[in-house]
């Protein structure tokens, strides 16, 4: 029996971009407000299980063609060569530095080596999250 | 002034959570049972907005928007669940 979702996909297909404007706003106010890089890509790959809820599992690799479990070996490299760099400028590991930047578009901004360590985080988290859904979606 | 009226909306919502309790417990069938814990996302919204009024914080916004999101892709979840009896499928066009 073929079903017909067109509400179900409309709904999903606009949602999605909410979620995920959502979690990259958990993403970046994690400084200063609750929120970061855990709940961030929890809530980003949500919004990928929203897609394969009202799609299917070829359609949604077709449109993210990423293997998930290299974005989690990227996410561990991420966060592991921001506490290594500290070493270099011959600092303790994990040592963090910040400074005020003036950027373009957003004025006198603080950028901090910490949202590296979280954009790692990040990545590990969706990695893990998504590798563990496929597998368990795959296996009939 | 504000203070006493939360205070009765809380006792209100929850009255309102003890009904939806007995609706997950007694549901004669499945969909009751869904629909009885789609709501209870919703009503723990509303009770996260009146309690950052009562606590005066700011902070937990983001929870309210957290719940509604889960609450949605849990009850679809279980739907497409009940009707399909697979959540994800691999290839829907065969």
């Amino acid at each position: 029996m073929k079903t017909n979702d067109v509400i179900f996909q409309t709904v999903a297909k606009i949602v999605f971009f909410m979620i995920i404007f959502f979690a990259i706003h958990l993403f970046f106010a994690g400084h200063y407000y609750p929120g970061g890089g855990f709940v961030g890509g929890l809530l980003t790959s949500g919004a990928i299980v929203l897609l394969l809820l009202a799609f299917d599992m070829k359609t949604v690799r077709r449109g993210f063609p990423v293997d998930f479990k290299w974005l989690t070996a990227l996410g561990l490299l991420f966060s592991v060569g921001t506490a290594a760099g500290s070493l270099i400028f011959n600092v303790p590991f994990f040592t963090h530095a910040y400074d005020y930047f003036q950027l373009p578009l957003f004025g006198k901004t603080s950028l901090h080596t910490a949202m590296l360590f979280d954009l790692g985080v990040y990545l590990v988290v969706i990695g893990v999250t998504m590798t563990i859904i496929q597998t368990i979606g795959e296996s009939e | 002034m504000i203070e006493p009226i939360l205070h009765v909306t809380l006792a209100v919502l929850a009255i309102a959570m003890i009904g939806l309790i007995y609706r997950l417990v007694k549901g004669p069938t499945v969909p009751d049972r869904v629909i009885a814990l789609d709501a209870m996302g919703i009503n723990l919204v509303s009770i996260t907005a009146v309690l950052s009024m009562i606590l005066d914080t700011s902070n937990y916004l983001d929870v309210i928007l957290l719940i509604g999101i889960l609450a949605f892709i849990g009850t679809v979840a279980f739907a497409k669940f009940l009707e399909k009896g697979e959540v994800i499928e691999y290839d829907r066009d065969q």
